[in-house]
């Protein structure tokens, strides 16, 4: 039973979010992380979550929203159910990083941060991701795949499309 | 997952556990894992801070701070509690030696931030990682509940009476800026990730205004081996002023990338061709950055210098995070410094006008540039917006945008010129395939 009623998360979030208020010696410090997680949980960071988080932490929605717009991972609307983030900082670059971002976005059909009319994938050019020495190097949603190439590319959205592909949150 | 590289030039000391399955706390602990908290506890605090002065370490983030005597600042008698908070908000481009420890040896952070409090009478200690690491954070969330099972964190560590700790891990949601030491606070206390004004400095008022440690996740995991080791000896591994090892990540056009630990003061000519195979594909050298895309850029007459903080200052550059970027004779150095820019300009949080502005119209200009839109003034007009952003601002983004940028005008101006000519560097099309080999 969660601490708030009629939680708009999943019980598990719900109860992680329950204790997460309670380990920092000042509740707010749950900030950061609560909405991160909430966007793994629900897709993205919608006016419901602003509003929950607000209450479970005891802080105007204002405060939450200031802090939301900061944050680079934090999404207002949602993206596609795989993420794809291609690296184009200066390690990735050297090694063909923006080759792959290209095939990606031909491959997909989509831009910078579009998502798939069928919603299976997003894409986004993202800053360095500390993979440089396996560059270049994605992730998707939150797992890495280093020393990219384009035939390893195809193959692995292949495999996310088909559900195959690693997804941990 | 990130291959493994080995060298015989390696000093694998903080290595020394990588790929032997010391994620899991028993492998750990038959490793010598945990001996160094214990003695710790057993010599008491100014014994900790002794070795650790002794040891030379300094700081790994990139400002080389040494880390027995930041330790020692803090006062032994606070009314607020005291902290530790370790910097694994790894972002520096070039960057990703963290990421290793963090994957193949946690519990070495964990101990590291043990023996940090117990060296200045914290009881509480915080790790904050990039959002981007969460497979990292997993890792780390699991050796931390493993050290509880066992005893090693809570109350009466190691059964000792009354002597507790307790760790925290956080997650970050990506921001460059964060990896500032008061940003890193603000973020953790669940703020918009902001630097504060110093003085005070963290040693005195810190998270939560208390007396707080702010430590580089390298520069805690070094703690245990120079406690085991003993302060001298670890200092003795490296060069004059600069003890220890370090943990170098080698990428860009080089044969084999990847995280070589050398020991402090190395050469960096050896580092590109011997360690890392030299340039991919037999092509010259054009320039270096040494230690993440903050440090300004180095040719290739200026690597026979020693991977030390004092050499590399002499040198006109910086140490900085250990990301050694490695630029073949192919790449333009107008692209390179645009799409540096572009990353400043985008992680700059707002809050310094000089940084906020500088970084943007810096991304305008060099992108007008290399569009083929710049003319012989823009140079001179890089150069004066760099200046000025330089030592103007709370944090050092500011300095860190400025600086690289500097470095591209003053020593490829030529370049600059040339390309508002018509001349562009010979770019040859590489595919990925052609960089990374075949057969993948």
């Amino acid at each position: 039973m969660s601490a708030i009623a009629n939680s708009i998360f999943s019980p598990e979030t719900a109860a992680r979010f329950d204790h997460l208020v309670t380990i920092y010696p000042v509740r707010r410090s749950a900030l950061v992380p609560m909405l991160l997680y909430a966007q793994d949980d629900i897709g993205y960071v919608s006016d419901a979550v602003v509003a929950e988080i607000a209450q479970r932490l005891d802080l105007l929605e204002l405060d939450v929203r200031s802090v939301l717009s900061y944050y680079s991972m934090l999404r207002t609307k949602p993206a596609g159910k795989y993420n794809v983030q291609v690296c184009t900082n200066i390690s990735c670059m050297l090694v063909g990083g923006y080759d792959l971002l290209d095939h990606c976005k031909a491959k997909l059909g989509i831009g910078h941060k579009g998502v798939t009319a069928d919603g299976l994938f997003s894409l986004e050019e993202v800053e360095c991701i500390g993979a440089c020495c396996w560059a270049p190097a994605i992730q998707v949603n939150y797992d890495f795949h280093e020393n990219m190439t384009n035939i390893k590319m195809d193959a692995i959205l292949e495999d996310y499309a088909a559900g195959r592909g690693k997804d941990v949150k | 997952m990130p291959v493994l590289v080995s060298h015989p030039d390696e000093v694998r000391i903080l290595s020394r556990r990588f790929g032997q399955g010391a994620a899991e706390i028993d492998k750990y602990v038959e490793l010598d894992g945990y001996k160094a908290v214990q003695n710790a506890i057993a010599n008491g605090p100014e014994w900790v801070i002794t070795e650790m002065k002794a040891s030379g370490l300094r700081g790994r983030g990139g400002a080389g701070f040494p880390t027995g005597l930041k330790w020692s600042f803090v006062p032994k008698v606070s009314e607020k509690p005291k902290y530790v908070l370790v910097n694994g908000d790894e972002s520096e481009p070039g960057t990703c030696k963290d990421h290793v420890i963090f994957l193949h040896d946690p519990h070495a952070v964990i101990e590291g931030t043990m023996i940090a409090g117990l060296a200045i009478g914290a009881k509480m200690g915080f790790i904050y990682l990039r959002g981007e690491y969460r497979y990292l954070l997993k890792i780390v969330e699991k050796a931390v509940a493993d050290a509880y099972a066992k005893g090693y964190l809570g109350k009466n560590i190691f059964g000792h009476e009354g002597v507790d700790f307790d760790i925290v891990t956080q997650t970050g949601a990506g921001a460059y800026e964060v990896g500032e030491e008061s940003a890193l606070m603000e973020s953790l206390e669940g703020k918009r990730g902001v630097p504060r004004i110093k003085p005070p400095f963290p040693a005195i008022v810190g998270l939560y205004g208390g007396p707080t440690v702010i430590n580089n996740a390298e520069t805690i995991a070094s703690a245990p081996p120079i406690l085991l080791m003993g302060g001298e000896a670890y200092a003795k591994v490296g060069s004059e002023r600069n003890g220890g090892t370090r943990l170098f990540g080698i990428s860009g056009h080089v044969n084999k990338p990847g995280v070589y630990e050398l020991p402090m003061g190395y050469s960096l000519r050896k580092a590109i061709y011997e360690v890392a195979g030299g340039i991919k594909g037999g092509r010259a050298l054009k320039a270096v950055v040494p230690g993440g895309s903050s440090c300004p850029v180095l040719l290739p007459d200026e690597i026979d210098v020693g991977l030390d903080f004092d050499q590399m200052g002499k040198a006109g550059t910086m140490l900085g995070s250990g990301g050694i970027v490695v630029l073949d004779e192919t790449v333009s150095i107008v692209e390179f410094a645009m799409r540096t820019m572009k990353f400043y300009q985008h992680e700059s949080c707002g809050w310094c006008i000089p940084c906020r502005e500088g970084t943007d119209w810096l991304l305008k200009t060099l992108t007008r540039f290399y569009d083929g839109g710049g003319n012989k003034k823009d140079i001179n007009n890089i150069q004066y917006l760099a200046e000025n952003m330089m030592g103007r601002t709370f944090c050092p983004l500011g300095d860190a945008a400025a600086m690289p940028t500097l470095g591209f005008i003053k020593k490829f101006r030529h370049e600059f010129e040339e390309y508002l000519e018509g001349k562009r560097t010979e770019k040859q099309f590489i595919t990925v395939q052609d960089l990374v080999g075949a057969g993948h």
